[in-house]
């Protein structure tokens, strides 16, 4: 081979910090969704509408032992963590492989995790303004009186529940068309909310969909939130955790499975 | 394929940098069942612009994409300054301006420059990005409220942000109107000028002549030349053979070494690598022949030639 004899860029050996490449590729990723309606409607809105209506218009009575004001942060909190990671992450990362921002992305030398990472930061942010969302509107309207220990343990958990999702937006991200990804996030989505108990407690769900829900790692993270709270069906703590990161784990298996293939096609 | 010497800009008044900073050696690229590049031996030298000329579908883009690394070649080796195309280190010395679907349409024109600035070690200030790419009075403006023309610049300003010594401009004037694709090429000889080397694609012939140090003609994933664009002119010979001949262009098409006929009014426009050759032909055909002007027939004639001859 030919030698190289371009001179060597001294410049390449400070390469720019990474972690401040991250805070700004995160900063204008928030940016990005914010600026667009479809997307903070549907993550902020839809749910802390649902639990105005449900948790304080009309919430005055008890599901199992709980008010249902404090009994539907935990299931809304969960619908809502679920919205806010897989939106974050699968529609925008649908659009912007299947339209060519991601391979323009690629040619820069942005770290690749970089952009991942992103998205990931997205869910948790829009995650955590949700979840904080919720609670202020309880203890305003809905005359929730937990402990501080509890209210932070609560969001905690909830917010650290948001990454199993992005990981699952990844996934579906990896594997769904660029117009068609808001379509199947919501197929996901919403079957999954009904079937763990989100939307009607779990307890009211008829057998073979408690059955279902089981499965679901959305059931997982309910359950998590709720026994913090004294609600919850039976299962250990540790039992959810390992569901929710053994379904992490597969799902960034998954969307591994579809970086590999887009690397193989046209790129 | 003889390789050309390296020609001199006009405005070339700096010293150029030597040396190749990229080659392909017997580079494959399959998709699938479909060959984009076949056995593809090239290399890009420092401080020129070469141009990657080709019909839609040539195999220019894919040549540019392995030059990215962001597909892999079938077989073959390729390298970029030395090293890996795909590798960050690799990236940080160039920009890419790629044919893109869609771009985030709600962020900025400063914001899509500031966020690929901070990619590189050594960017340029944002204005000057915005002041090369004609964007200074539309820093605010989001992506989605640029036009066509605008969006085409803003792609460009994301090229050369990080202040690259190499640039890759994929089909960069496609959509701009004449102006603009002026503006466009005084920019980038500004950016030979200051050094840079620069790797073009395009299909408009007028573009390669008005820029390219060295143009390479790709045709179903072959290189079928290279050369300075004079070169290519020449060595092709596309030259045309203007006369008034009562030969229907029918007769004047079957005789060997005709590549295409046109007509010009009366007169009949006969398209060669072989002038002599075809004009021996005709002259017992027809004795009546009159008018008759040979001349070189610029680069489409040569791109015509070299893209339609089998076995050149």
């Amino acid at each position: 081979m030919a030698s190289v004899s371009a001179p060597m860029n001294p410049a390449i050996l400070q390469r720019p910090n990474a972690i401040s490449i991250c805070v700004k590729e995160a900063k204008y990723e928030f940016l990005k969704s914010v600026r667009f309606p479809m997307f903070s409607v549907g993550t902020l809105v839809f749910p802390l509408m649902f639990y105005v209506l449900f948790g304080l218009v009309m919430g005055r009575e008890r599901i199992g032992s709980l008010r249902s004001s404090v009994y539907l942060i935990a299931a809304y909190g969960t619908f809502a963590v679920m919205g806010a990671s897989l939106f974050s992450t699968a529609a925008s990362l649908a659009a912007e492989r299947g339209l060519g921002w991601l391979e323009v992305k690629r040619a820069s030398p942005m770290p690749p995790f970089a952009y991942f990472l992103a998205k990931v930061i997205m869910g948790l942010t829009f995650s955590t303004i949700d979840v904080l969302a919720l609670m202020l509107l309880g203890v305003a309207f809905g005359g929730v009186q937990l402990p501080a220990a509890t209210m932070a343990k609560l969001a905690l958990t909830l917010i650290a529940g948001s990454l199993p999702f992005c990981a699952m937006g990844l996934a579906i991200g990896y594997f769904a068309r660029p117009n068609s990804a808001p379509a199947v996030i919501n197929l996901f989505y919403l079957p999954m909310s009904f079937c763990s108990g989100l939307w009607m407690p779990f307890m009211f769900l008829p057998k073979f969909v408690q059955r279902v829900g089981g499965f679901l790692p959305s059931y997982h993270l309910s359950q998590l939130a709720l026994n913090l709270i004294g609600g919850g069906e039976a299962g250990s703590r540790w039992g959810h955790w390992e569901t929710l990161i053994g379904f992490a784990l597969l799902c960034l298996g998954i969307a591994r499975l579809g970086h590999q293939r887009d690397q193989r096609a046209q790129g | 394929m003889a390789s050309a010497p390296q020609s001199t800009h006009s405005f070339a008044s700096l010293p150029r940098p030597a040396g190749e900073i990229a080659q392909f050696t017997r580079v494959r690229k399959d998709y699938g069942t479909v060959q984009a590049l076949i056995d593809f031996t090239f290399e890009v030298r420092a401080g020129e612009l070469v141009a990657l000329l080709g019909p839609n579908g040539a195999g220019k883009t894919t040549a540019i994409k392995l030059l990215l690394g962001l597909v892999k070649p079938t077989s073959g080796r390729l390298a970029v300054f030395g090293g890996d195309p795909a590798s960050t280190e690799t990236h940080t010395r160039i920009g890419a301006m790629l044919q893109v679907g869609r771009v985030p349409e709600t962020l900025r024109v400063r914001e899509h420059i500031d966020l690929f600035s901070s990619y590189y070690p050594d960017p340029l200030p944002i204005e000057r990005t915005l002041a090369i790419a004609g964007l200074t009075t539309l820093r605010d403006r989001k992506f989605g409220d640029l036009s066509g023309g605008q969006k085409q610049r803003l792609l460009f300003a994301l090229a050369i942000c990080g202040n690259p010594d190499l640039l890759f401009l994929d089909e960069p004037t496609v959509g701009l109107d004449v102006e603009a694709r002026l503006l466009l090429w005084q920019e980038i000889r500004n950016l030979l000028e200051r050094g840079k080397t620069i790797v073009l694609t395009t299909h408009y012939l007028e573009e390669a002549d008005a820029l390219a140090d060295r143009v390479v003609v790709i045709n179903k994933g072959s290189l079928v030349a290279q050369g300075t664009p004079a070169e290519i002119k020449a060595r092709t010979a596309g030259k045309k053979i203007r006369c008034v001949t009562e030969l229907s262009a029918a007769v004047v098409r079957r005789l060997p070494g005709v590549l295409d006929v046109g007509r010009d009014r009366e007169t009949t426009v006969i398209h060669t690598s072989r002038p002599e050759e075809v004009l021996r032909q005709i002259f017992p055909l027809d004795l009546n022949i009159s008018g008759i002007e040979v001349t070189s027939a610029g680069l489409e004639a040569a791109f015509l030639a070299l893209t339609r001859e089998p076995n050149n």
